[in-house]
């Protein structure tokens, strides 16, 4: 479904992804590792437009998006929820979901009352601003504003940054339900739990490319690779 | 108390007068501001198009003309607002300041040939037959023309609240405020909502000269001093919010008008000094609109 080649991306002068190749299959969910400043989060900006690549190649369904708008890019059928979720703070739950509604309508299986039946805290606070909602419940708004486009695929970028473990299991339970759906996620990471307990693969990037790839249980399973790539045991 | 009431009372009414119309001018450029970062420089240019456009079509005692110059302005404003969006989508990824220079030059190129077709006289404006008289207010003589002018702010003021806080098309411009890059992220063509908030937010500075017009007259230099009043407005409301502009609006409406009465030799400082006082103890504006991410 995704194809990513030889992507070069950056800021002004420096240049952060050194020429990512990448390849998701349709329905996958890939669970990207890496320590943090290798690059994870300029990849994902750049897949979704909001970074402009310097070269390379983003593929979706054959349909190549690199350097396109990211209305573009949403449009071909990939949706973000960004790190640090960026909910629209003096918006209402219900002006996200509406909102996002709009673009997404009767393009797949994802409307309100489904979003909500994943994520059902949402329902008890459509009144309230997304400002006043705890940090777990800005990132269940970022997933249903994300979902409620009826993406093909999905990109999360450290979906359980700065959330208490109990909060992460519901994240944890909100990607196995898009995963249930057929979405294709690419899940940024740093808590393994996480990433292992939803990712069917794991790839690993370091200084701009990806260094290492298999499946999450045989990554399990060589302690040894998380040691060398990641720094942990 | 009730004394110094009664003898500022037409001052204080002044003040809400002038309150409206930067109300009127200020939102637009608040929300342009707030939403794309783009200081459109050329508002008050815009302002002075509408005042001009009312010296054109505002003639003899009927409303024909009066309402006639309101219609073309409204028309004229949407056309250069999409015209400005368009000028200034090429610089849309560059600095704040290359897109004020050039709405700078856009302001100064208008006022230039404005001033070529209308020369440098200040030209005066009738208010509409009906309006051109006093009413008592409170046993004080008072212009029917400025009542009206408050009225008309507040229903305006009253509509772009509903507008922006009541409608889906508001919660896009609210979106676009907070994290415009988000709502691209969702699909949404962010330069289309630029086109039609520059379009609406230019139609109401033409709108607001035409509405001054019969208070200020038509005149070289009205430009520069209008946009100043709504900047200030602007920044001490916050940068995108509609309640910031209408609470900025009304305090600077009241500190040029009861502050010129009451203290003229430093009514301008107190406009500035209550600028940097905002400044120094809420740098973001009393309600900006702007957030951070989370």
């Amino acid at each position: 479904m995704l194809e990513v080649r030889g992507l070069r991306s950056g800021y002004r002068r420096s240049t952060v992804l050194q020429g990512i190749d990448l390849d998701v299959a349709a329905g996958q969910v890939l669970g990207l590792l890496g320590r943090n400043g290798v690059g994870k989060t300029t990849l994902v900006h750049t897949l979704m437009g909001l970074v402009t690549p310097s070269a390379g190649t983003v593929r979706l369904e054959g349909r190549d998006l690199a350097g396109r708008r990211p209305d573009v890019v949403a449009r071909a059928g990939v949706a973000l929820v960004p790190q640090g979720r960026r909910v629209w703070a003096p918006l209402t739950v219900t002006e996200h979901l509406d909102l996002a509604a709009r673009r997404g309508r009767g393009r797949g299986p994802w409307d309100a009352p489904r979003v909500l039946e994943l994520l059902p805290r949402l329902g008890e606070r459509r009144r309230h601003a997304a400002g006043q909602l705890s940090g777990g419940e800005q990132q269940m708004l970022a997933i249903a504003r994300a979902l409620l486009t009826n993406p093909r695929l999905v990109l999360m970028d450290e979906p359980s940054d700065g959330l208490a473990p109990a909060v992460v299991d519901l994240v944890g339970h909100a990607i196995s339900g898009m995963k249930a759906e057929g979405t294709t996620l690419v899940v940024v990471e740093q808590d393994l739990h996480l990433a292992f307990a939803v990712a069917d693969e794991i790839a690993v990037v370091d200084k701009g490319r990806v260094v290492h790839r298999s499946p999450t249980q045989e990554f399990r399973r060589d302690s040894s690779v998380a040691h060398a790539l990641l720094g942990v045991a | 108390m009730l004394g110094w009431f009664d003898e500022n009372l037409v001052s204080i009414l002044n003040g809400f007068a002038i309150g409206a119309l930067l109300f009127v001018l200020a939102v637009g450029l608040s929300i342009v501001f707030g939403m794309m970062d783009v200081l459109n420089l050329a508002h008050g240019a815009f302002f002075l198009v509408g005042s001009y456009l009312a010296v054109n079509f505002v003639a003899g005692d009927s409303w024909g003309g009066f309402l006639a110059a309101l219609g073309v302005a409204a028309l004229v404003g949407l056309l250069a607002g999409g015209a400005l969006s368009g000028m200034t989508e090429p610089l849309a990824r560059r600095p704040v300041l290359d897109q004020a220079l050039l709405t700078l030059g856009i302001s100064l190129v208008v006022a230039e040939v404005l001033s070529i077709v209308y020369g440098n006289d200040v030209r005066s404006v009738s208010p509409p037959p009906g309006l051109d008289t006093s009413v008592d207010v409170a046993g004080s003589a008072y212009p029917a023309y400025r009542l009206m002018l408050i009225g008309v702010g507040l229903v305006l003021a009253l509509a772009v609240w509903l507008v922006v806080e009541r409608t889906s098309v508001g919660a896009l411009v609210r979106a676009s405020v907070a994290d415009r890059e988000m709502v691209s992220a969702m699909g949404i063509d962010n330069r289309k909502v630029k086109v039609a908030v520059l379009g609406i937010g230019s139609m109401l500075a033409t709108v607001a000269g035409v509405l001054a017009a019969p208070v200020y007259g038509a005149r070289p230099g009205l430009d520069e001093t209008i946009l100043l009043l709504a900047l200030v407005v602007v920044v001490i409301g916050g940068l995108g919010s509609i309640r910031g502009a209408l609470i900025g609006a009304l305090v600077i409406g009241q500190v040029e008008s009861l502050g010129r009465a009451l203290l003229p030799d430093v009514a301008s400082f107190i406009l500035f000094g209550t600028l940097a006082l905002v400044l120094i103890v809420r740098p973001r504006g009393l309600f900006a609109g702007k957030v951070a991410h989370s």
